[in-house]
């Protein structure tokens, strides 16, 4: 059962897990890059609590907290990011490649979408009332795989769930410069219906994913979810170019964790914080004690 | 004897029938169509439900094969012209090739992506190129290329049913129509030697390396190396040296180019001493200059001279007589070898 506290707490796991990856990142212990998902939280908690085990996600560049809320071990994605043999893909992913379970990530935006939908017709095909789930942000319109897919998506009527989490800016380029018309009747013209929500609230996107979600299942059918959302973390490590002021201001009015932290009386959230400190940094620890891999002879 | 075309159409059968996983992906491949150029046919009304034709999409069908893949599925794309694999390219190289690799040998692709390739039918610039040397050597992805010889249905459907891993399949549309023949019987030539490349996790390799000699003749100085409808050219070349110039060649002829396994070159080239390579792709930066390469990383100076044959570094012109002057032939194949020994 998914009480307020529950849905707080995994909203709070992704919000410091990331505030960690963020904070650590300038020591050098992390390879490469990342992507944090500070702000949208309540988009990964408020979809995925209603997966069901078997369901399947397809995640892009953004992936933690859709990894987070989808069960995916603290720990094993710190060793990850670490390059660890013990991370989600023993360091050969990285932040952006993550594989567990029925969890799939690329970095490379747009050929998920084809991915997903495929995944959701060998589901239809086996017909194991599988429901698939595919995350895409505003940036990722412009590719234009994502219509192919949403054409045969809705000819084949492929039961998936596009979730675009319009965050208004890709890198550094605002909405403005690059998505031209509407979002919602990008789906509605491929007769995929969509709803739009344009919140940071958990308690209104959980509802909204859970009835297109079980129409998506019981009708075998596509549909589409589009969530307008804020970022308020760079795109990926001190690279955002937008005033302080603005984020400021995005943190003030749509902060998810604000907004479900007031429903919680204070002794519980505090307590709440305290322990969800307390496992990411014993993941954070036990990983980087973890053992680097070794490069196995390429299989040809 | 049947020929390419049909071989593969019953590879096809064959593999329906087998495996309720295999589905088929492609463009116009419905009956009574079946497929530009009739690999399909039939199939459409043997096994409806899996013949999925679908809209111009190039890769948004190769992104969903590999989703069905992914989801234990054994999924063929079939892309009309070889020319429009650029329009796959990201599924193939980012997402395909990469998903084993990268999620850490959790995950198979068990997908086959067949598309003809090959010009001399007066197609022009963007229906008549050689493109699979854009995908030699991505790491992840296997290239097989059929040709007359041998079992090219076998091949493909052992691509199909038993091959875990990503395969890009190239026809050479000049093959289709050509008797296929038994590599043990093939007229002039000594029954053939094959070889297997590695593969790791297999018991064996199935893409076959056929290293062929003329019966009765001397030692060869020279070998040839061609795949595909080129093994065809190298084949009718070597007769011609032999009969008209007294120049004895082998002839080694690989079905899969990637990854390769060049030990069958190796050692027909360090018999011979010369190596002669072969390809309908364009000539710079392709596949003979990287075999050329790894055998004279491996031979040295046992290697007395290495040349290659391939397309002019042009588009392909539409006018046949154009055409013909950009493709490789048998007369510069014997033309070159001749300047070699």
């Amino acid at each position: 059962m998914l009480d307020n506290l529950e849905l707080y707490r995994r909203l709070y796991r992704i919000r410091h897990f990331e505030e960690m990856v963020l904070d650590k990142f300038p020591s050098g212990v992390f390879y490469g890059t990342t992507h944090t998902y500070l702000g949208q939280e309540a988009n990964a908690v408020g979809v995925l609590s209603h997966l069901q085990p078997e369901d399947i996600v397809v995640s892009n560049h953004r992936c933690h907290g859709h990894y987070l809320a989808y069960g995916g071990d603290l720990h094993r994605l710190f060793a990850e990011l670490m390059g660890r043999s013990t991370g989600v893909c023993g360091g050969r992913g990285g932040s952006q490649h993550l594989h567990w379970r029925n969890f799939y990530s690329n970095g490379v935006l747009g050929g998920t979408v084809p991915l997903a939908t495929g995944m959701a017709l060998a589901e239809k095909i086996r017909s194991s009332r599988v429901v698939t789930v595919v995350f895409l942000g505003d940036g990722t319109l412009g590719e234009g795989v994502i219509y192919e897919a949403l054409n045969i998506a809705s000819l084949w009527q492929a039961p998936i769930l596009y979730v675009v989490e319009n965050n208004r800016i890709a890198q550094t380029t605002p909405i403005e410069l690059a998505v031209a018309g509407d979002i919602h009747a990008r789906f509605t013209a491929f007769g995929v219906p969509a709803l739009q929500l344009d919140s940071s609230d958990v308690l209104e996107i959980r509802p909204a994913a859970a009835r297109l979600l079980n129409e998506v299942r019981e009708q075998t059918s596509p549909r589409a979810l589009i969530l307008h959302t804020s970022r308020f973390g760079p795109h990926s490590k001190g690279d955002d170019t937008r005033s302080n002021e603005h984020i400021a201001a995005l943190r003030e009015g749509r902060d998810p964790i604000t907004i479900q932290g007031s429903r919680l009386e204070s002794t519980q959230r505090t307590m709440i914080e305290a322990e969800i400190q307390a496992e990411v940094s014993q993941a954070y620890e036990r990983a980087l004690a973890d053992p680097t891999p070794v490069l196995m002879t390429p299989s040809e | 004897m049947p020929n390419v075309l049909e071989a593969l159409n019953a590879a096809l059968h064959r593999a329906f029938t087998a495996d309720e996983r295999v589905y088929l992906l492609g463009e116009d491949i419905l009956d009574p169509y079946g497929g530009a150029f009739k690999v399909t046919r039939g199939l459409a009304t043997a096994f409806p439900g899996r013949l999925l034709t679908t809209p111009i999409s190039e890769a948004g069908i190769t992104g969903i094969a590999a989703g069905m893949a992914l989801r234990g599925l054994r999924p063929v794309v079939e892309i009309m012209f070889g020319d429009f694999v650029t329009l796959v390219a990201d599924q193939l190289i980012n997402h395909i090739a990469k998903f084993r690799w990268m999620y850490n040998d959790q995950v198979q692709v068990p997908l086959v992506l067949r598309t003809p390739m090959g010009g001399r039918r007066g197609y022009g610039p963007t229906h008549s190129q050689t493109m699979e040397k854009m995908f030699l050597g991505v790491p992840g992805l296997r290239v097989l290329a059929p040709c007359w010889l041998g079992d090219p249905g076998g091949l493909l459907a052992q691509a199909i049913l038993e091959d875990d891993d990503p395969v890009v399949f190239v026809e050479n549309k000049l093959l289709y129509l050509m008797p296929v023949q038994n590599e043990n019987n093939l007229a002039e030539f000594a029954p053939a030697s094959v070889a297997y490349p590695r593969l790791p996790g297999h018991p064996s390799g199935y893409a076959p390396i056929f290293t062929l000699t003329l019966s009765q003749a001397p030692a060869p100085v020279l070998t040839l190396v061609a795949y595909g409808y080129m093994a065809e050219l190298a084949r009718q070349a070597a007769l011609r040296l032999a009969y008209e110039h007294e120049i004895f060649v082998e002839l080694v002829i690989p079905t899969q180019l990637a990854p390769f396994e060049i030990e069958p070159v190796i050692a027909s080239a360090h018999r011979t001493g010369r190596l002669l390579t072969i390809e309908e792709g364009t000539l710079s930066l392709g596949w003979g200059a990287e075999i050329q390469t790894r055998s004279t990383e491996a031979l040295g100076p046992g290697l007395r001279a290495s040349r290659r044959v391939a397309a002019d570094d042009l588009p392909i012109p539409a006018s046949g007589v154009l055409e013909a002057q950009v493709l490789p032939d048998v007369n510069r194949i014997v033309q070159t070898a001749q300047r070699m020994v």
